[in-house]
């Protein structure tokens, strides 16, 4: 006789399998359609870095035209920013929220379910561009005038076609299901919490969740805001962006860095989140100061608010201008300096085990920390007019990016893969994944800085000898045959694990938090009996009556 | 699910979290906020920049009486949920209908400005930045208007057919939340527009 119940398997059929997950409102399916669909998007975007990568190997290369190249890059920054690192985020977060703060679901899970299919459609709305015609102008009609979409490049007299209407529409679907994602997580976190789930007793990650949907409410909607003027424009004959007119390009480049800045804090404070989980239960100890992990996401949420006109140091603002900004930037690295070093402290005495999840996670914290001292650097305005626009820029941006973001997302997966499907990923896997990603990542990115302090600027297609670029980009882009070997190993692991990996049980990793108080992967109602919490670490006092944590907090 | 949203009691003492309608209301509010941000600073920074064209005070016509309509229409909304919460139905109906006709008057007084402007004054979003600015910006807040109107008409066909009870207060209060948001963008924009940019 089984000593653990048996779930009742009742055969479904492909079409109402099919059925359940496309009208699904549950957090989790939701959860995990998020993040299938952040990483076929993301296979997608490595393959426009491989092509890229590929051209620029070699000095005046002809592997691509010019033309084809400023869609890659286009479409990379695109798809990287809005339909992959966003919606596995997010994904994440609507699975693990719900389930952290004790509830059976988000607050509005057709809300949720909305902001997904936009999001779906969004993305396909973007590549469907490259299905369309080529216009009377011959123009193309996938996007080519680089991720942020400057005026008046974008204005029809300059992108003659309907390249900038894909790009405008599709992430205008994107921004509106980010939106309600965004309500979605703070109403979640505020009205769903469990009995004793104070907000001071909440996991880190249901925090950093709800600072993530507040920043996307005032984030994504200049984005949505400075949308609508554009379509003014090109549509009705508006003047928003139009020069001859009197208006000002000036103005599509505040609206959007008014965006485009928070909006990589939307993108790291989910990753700090994981961060979070991850490290105290690898180190056995609790996170070192909550309250001032609290305060600080916080904080970085409002300060990143102010620090958008680093983008444009070069742009022509004045003296005062500038200073403002670069002392607002500077500020808000304070914040997250105080993130890092509570990190380390919990790390400090604690009983570390380099399981895959502790691995990535402590690459995350070398290069988070590198990527955020570039970007110290570039904060400096005389330091940004002489590297704006050039590669320092880039490899600046794909540390926190690839070296932050990517690596905490992996460490993400080996943690709650087992919760999600009931299956461990494979640790051998999981090890050379680590290493060969970090080589690929470092031989890649690493080596970008040089170019860019050489002089070599972005989104060139080519460039020529004899100005000792070809090495460092030899070198990028040989890093990049590692990163996608390891990505291969990942996906291989998953797929492996998910048929045939060790079963998992509720709690692999002795964790803490009520996700591992549920089966794995959880029913659908999540919990049988609502959770009822007396500190921050209910799983622990659970295991360790005689010493509960809600003694000392 | 939806009764789980306002008070989960404990088996201790009342565990009290926020109503689940008004937190998702007051979000949205703040992303429209964000939007309407945005196209105020649009309009702010391209005061006097127009290159040619009428000015502010050649065309336009303060809408005073649109404006009273609109400003009222919050307070007898409130007057509506207050009599709702009392299980006064026949006079929430009352209030909510006259909330609703303060509404389309101030939409239709909009709607008159617009024809006279775009059809007499030939001034229209093309002319120049100041008719780019104003009327993406007030038919943005007019877009949000009408929003509203066919919220407020669903809830007046609901209310009609009896079945708007005082159970329902909250759900009504959610919703005008909403409308007291577009009245207060409204004070805004009308300072905007009508007062500093004139």
């Amino acid at each position: 006789m089984a000593s653990e119940a048996v779930p009742l398997t009742i055969r479904k059929s492909p079409l109402a399998v099919v059925y359940e997950w496309l009208g699904t409102a549950d957090h989790k399916k939701i959860g995990l359609l998020y993040i299938v669909y952040a990483l076929l998007f993301l296979v997608v975007m490595g393959i426009e870095a491989v092509l890229m990568r590929i051209q620029l190997a070699h000095a005046n290369s002809t592997f691509l035209s010019p033309q084809v190249f400023n869609r890659l890059f286009t479409l990379h920054g695109t798809t990287g920013v809005f339909f992959v690192a966003m919606p596995i985020l997010v994904g994440f977060g609507n699975y693990l929220v719900p389930l952290m703060i004790g509830a059976r679901d988000m607050a509005y899970p057709r809300l949720n379910a909305f902001g997904f299919w936009m999001t779906a459609f969004g993305g396909l709305l973007l590549y469907g561009s490259f299905f369309a015609g080529n216009s009377i102008a011959q123009a193309g009609a996938a996007p080519d005038f680089g991720w942020f979409a400057y005026a008046p490049l974008t204005s029809t007299a300059f992108s003659p076609g309907h390249s900038t209407d894909y790009w405008n529409l599709a992430i205008l679907l994107g921004g509106v299901g980010s939106i309600a994602g965004g309500i979605n997580f703070v109403a979640t976190v505020l009205t769903m919490r469990c009995p004793g789930m104070t907000l001071s007793k909440m996991p880190l990650l249901a925090w950093m969740n709800m600072v993530l949907g507040g920043l996307i409410l005032v984030t994504i909607s200049p984005l949505t805001a400075a949308q609508l003027m554009l379509m003014a424009d090109r549509y009705v004959g508006a003047h928003f962006f139009d020069v001859q007119a009197g208006g000002s390009v000036v103005m599509w480049m505040h609206f959007f860095w008014i965006f485009g800045h928070p909006e990589v804090y939307v993108l790291i404070i989910p990753c700090f989140a994981f961060i979070s989980e991850i490290v105290p239960v690898f180190s056995r100890k609790a996170i070192f100061g909550y309250p001032a992990m609290v305060a600080a996401t916080v904080c970085i949420g409002f300060v990143s608010l102010g620090v958008w006109a680093h983008h444009m140091f070069a742009v022509g603002m004045p003296s005062y201008g500038n200073a403002f900004f670069v002392l607002t930037t500077m500020v808000v690295a304070v914040p997250t300096g105080i993130k890092i070093f509570n990190w380390l402290a919990t790390l400090w005495g604690g009983r570390i085990r380099f399981a895959t999840p502790m691995m990535f996670a402590v690459g995350f914290l070398f290069q988070f920390l590198v990527g955020g001292l570039t970007g110290i650097m570039l904060a400096t305005a005389p330091f940004d007019w002489q590297l704006t626009n050039s590669y320092f820029v880039v490899a600046h941006f794909h540390y926190v990016i690839v070296g932050g973001i990517m690596f905490s997302i992996f460490g993400a997966f080996y943690y709650w893969f087992p919760k999600m499907t009931g299956r461990m990923l494979s640790e051998t896997l999981g090890k050379w994944h680590f290493w060969i990603f970090l080589i690929g990542f470092h031989l890649t990115f690493d080596s970008l800085h040089i170019p860019g302090l050489l002089g070599m600027p972005r989104r060139i297609y080519t460039y020529e000898a004899g100005r000792g670029w070809e090495i460092w980009n030899m070198i990028a882009s040989i890093g990049v045959i590692f990163q996608g070997a390891a990505v291969l190993i990942f996906v291989y692991n998953v797929v492996k694990s998910y048929i045939a990996g060790k079963p998992a049980g509720n709690d692999p990793w002795d964790a803490w938090t009520l996700e591992w108080a549920t089966t794995s992967p959880p029913p659908e109602y999540n919990f049988a009996v609502v959770p009822e919490v007396r500190s921050r670490r209910p799983l622990w006092d659970i295991k360790h009556p005689e010493d509960p944590d809600w003694k000392y907090e | 699910m939806s009764a789980m949203g306002a008070n989960v009691a404990a088996s201790e003492g009342a565990w009290q979290l926020p109503s689940r309608g008004k937190v998702g209301m007051v979000c949205l509010i703040i992303a429209e906020s964000a939007i309407f941000t945005i196209f105020i600073a649009a309009y702010v920074f391209y005061i006097g920049k127009s290159l040619s064209g009428p000015t502010p005070r050649e065309v336009l016509k303060v809408p005073v009486v649109g404006t009273i309509c609109l400003l009222s229409s919050s307070l007898t909304m409130h007057w509506a949920i207050a009599a709702l919460r009392n299980a006064k139905t026949a006079m929430f109906g009352v209030f909510w209908f006259i909330t609703l006709a303060l509404g389309t008057i101030f939409i239709i007084g909009t709607g008159l400005e617009w024809r006279h402007m775009i059809y007499q004054d030939g001034f229209t979003i093309q002319t120049n930045l100041f008719g780019t600015t104003y009327y993406s910006l007030v038919g943005l807040h007019a877009s949000h208007v009408i929003v509203g109107l066919i919220g407020l008409a669903l809830v007046m066909i609901f209310a009609l057919l009896g079945k708007v009870k005082s159970e329902h207060t909250e759900r009504c209060e959610v919703f005008s939340l909403y409308w007291h948001f577009v009245d207060a963008i409204w004070v805004v924009v009308f300072t905007t527009v009508y007062i500093l940019g004139r």
